[in-house]
């Protein structure tokens, strides 16, 4: 276990490393600059922001002393939204992501594998195949079709839910619908491939000959191992939940991280990427521990120091 | 790419059998035709404005206007005809990068194998979209001075879509090359192949000649899933301004100005429905095309 873990610490910052160098040097190397804006600022005047925000010199000194300004845990100062950190930004709206982005994956993946698990058992009728093309159906409506088709279905229509915001539950519930959609499809057609093949296991027979009622056989002996599949999906998935979602959060006027992703490359803010990317990959490699230590539970015959 | 048959014998009819794919290859030979043969036959123009601004669907223009006037029908057509030359073209691009990457890897194996793995996994981590905008970003300028340079600069405005294009397919061939990866481990091991080495042939020819055409089937069952990828990716960067530029249209655009225009007052609807089924219809067709090709090969 503990050299299994040594392992993954040395790959998670081999894998931050790479990232964070690749977006600096990019956003680095884009035209533009982090300080255009309508007006033409005085060279004078640039040159100190540049040196106020530690942008001057070599693009090599840039990136070793950012680097050197992580690993003692400063993400520095947003380069757009002026003197206030990355760190703080990161504080205000991630709370909001993280709670849309843990209920849509409480959604995607209850529904998502009630529906996959039950097209599986009924295997060949037309529950199965109904269930099957509403999941194509999901995959094949993005979200940013879904998400004004909702509003103006449930909001502007119907009057039953606020059209966005982020001040009760009820606005909770268009945006977690939206964003869980594609996933609820995804994890559904994969739980029922998982499952189709599981069900032909020989050790089910062992079960039902044990005189396991079909209730238990199913959902405990059947399903435990059909979820291997999906357990590895959902990793990567809650990650990108909850760094949030640009769409989703543009749509219905959220405060959330995720329009970071795209603001901060528009505003060539690179510390602002470097975090959000830098809170994405942590997320990323935290995830799919998780799902590492869920095969060993799910399978007892994993062992991970293999 | 491949010289031989694409499939394998057998593979089309099979195919055939299944009412869903037969089905979905209709609507989408549909789509397509629509798409190229309707514009020339209702000679509308979408960039034509007037001054009926969001009216609804009628006689004259059957999906409404848009803000600016616009017939929405001929939009959603030109949007059609850039979505799928977006989705046809990157998709092809992820096709020769990540069948290219997945062949060495797997069939070189050892120290270069490792290399373009961790690659993958280091592509996979970021996320994508930054890719797509920052190779923009890097790309536009000189690719818009090339452009310039070329007839007198008639192709200028079409170097953001040029950008978009290749920029999504070098993104979009993770999956592939993972998925060839795999498929070429377990073939190189067959005895066909060592027969094939022991003969003395080039591994130039082994590639081409044993390997390729054995891996053409699940090539085009991930090309087919690739499209609507691309597509959908190409449509969620137009949404957010960052693709397709105005007065160019792509599903996306067409779809952001629908979101844009819906306020409690005054809801154009059809801003957003047409566009929104025309998308629909087709991802729908290519994603059960894929999983019919997926199924029809594991028979």
């Amino acid at each position: 276990m503990l050299p299994f873990l040594a392992r993954r610490l040395a790959s998670l910052c081999g894998v931050l490393l790479c990232v964070l160098t690749l977006t600096f040097l990019l956003l680095r190397l884009s035209p533009g600059s982090p300080f255009a804006r309508e007006r033409k600022l005085p060279p004078v005047i640039e040159q100190q922001l540049l040196a106020k925000y530690h942008l001057e010199g070599s693009l090599w000194t840039q990136y070793t002393e950012y680097l050197g300004d992580v690993l003692h845990g400063d993400l520095r100062l947003s380069t757009k939204y002026r003197d206030r950190s990355v760190r703080e930004l990161l504080a205000q709206s991630l709370p909001v992501s993280a709670l849309l982005g843990s209920t849509a994956f409480l959604l995607a993946s209850t529904l998502g594998i009630w529906l996959g698990s039950t097209a599986a058992i009924r295997h060949h009728t037309p529950l199965d195949t109904s269930a099957m093309l509403l999941a194509l159906a999901l995959i094949s409506v993005p979200t940013f079709v879904a998400g004004p088709l909702l509003v103006l279905i449930f909001s502007l229509s119907l009057g039953w839910l606020p059209v966005g915001g982020w001040n009760s539950p009820a606005s909770l519930l268009l945006p977690a619908i939206t964003l869980a959609g594609p996933a609820i499809a995804a994890i559904a057609r994969l739980t029922r491939t998982s499952m189709l093949e599981t069900l032909q296991a020989p050790f089910l027979r062992t079960a039902r000959a044990k005189g396991l009622s079909e209730c238990r056989v199913l959902y405990v002996h059947a399903l435990k191992t059909a979820l291997l599949p999906v357990i590895s999906y959902l990793g990567p998935l809650a990650a990108q939940l909850l760094t949030g979602s640009i769409v989703v959060e543009s749509i219905f006027n959220l405060p959330g991280t995720g329009s970071f992703f795209i603001n901060a490359i528009l505003n060539r803010d690179v510390f602002l990427l470097g975090g959000v990317v830098l809170v994405y990959c942590v997320l990323l490699v935290a995830m799919n521990l998780l799902v590492d230590l869920a095969y060993t539970w799910l399978d007892p015959r994993i062992r991970l120091d293999a | 790419m491949a010289t031989h048959a694409p499939l394998r014998p057998g593979l089309l009819p099979r195919l055939l059998t299944r009412p869903t794919a037969s089905l979905s290859l209709l609507l989408l030979g549909g789509v397509v035709l629509v798409t190229l043969l309707l514009p020339a036959w209702l000679h509308s123009n979408p960039h034509l404005t007037s001054s009926q601004t969001f009216c609804p669907p009628d006689a004259a223009h059957p999906f409404g206007t848009d803000l600016n006037g616009r017939d929405l029908l001929a939009r959603t057509l030109e949007g059609a005809r850039i979505s799928l030359l977006v989705g046809g073209t990157g998709a092809l691009v992820s096709l020769v990068i990540g069948t290219s990457v997945g062949l060495i890897s797997g069939y070189v194996g050892g120290r270069t194998d490792a290399l373009l793995m961790r690659l993958v996994d280091v592509l996979y981590a970021v996320p994508r979209l930054i890719l797509i905008i920052l190779a923009g970003f890097l790309a536009d300028p000189w690719l818009q001075k090339m452009l310039a340079a070329l007839q007198g600069g008639r192709w200028v405005s079409y170097s953001k879509v040029a950008i978009l294009v290749v920029a999504l397919g070098c993104i979009e061939w993770l999956t592939m090359a993972r998925i060839v990866r795999g498929q070429v481990l377990s073939l190189k091991t067959l005895p066909f192949v060592q027969a094939a080495r022991a003969l003395g042939q080039s591994h130039i020819r082994i590639i081409l000649r044993h390997l390729l055409p054995n891996l053409s089937g699940i090539i085009v069952v991930y090309l087919t899933l690739t499209v609507p990828a691309v597509i959908l990716d190409e449509s969620f960067l137009s949404f957010l301004g960052l693709g397709v530029q105005a007065p160019q249209a792509s599903w996306g655009t067409l779809l952001s100005d629908g979101a844009m225009a819906l306020n409690p007052v005054h809801s154009p609807w059809w801003l957003l429905l047409f566009p929104a089924t025309a998308m629909s219809i087709t991802l729908l067709s290519l994603n059960f095309l894929g999983d019919a090709l997926r199924d029809a090969l594991a028979e």
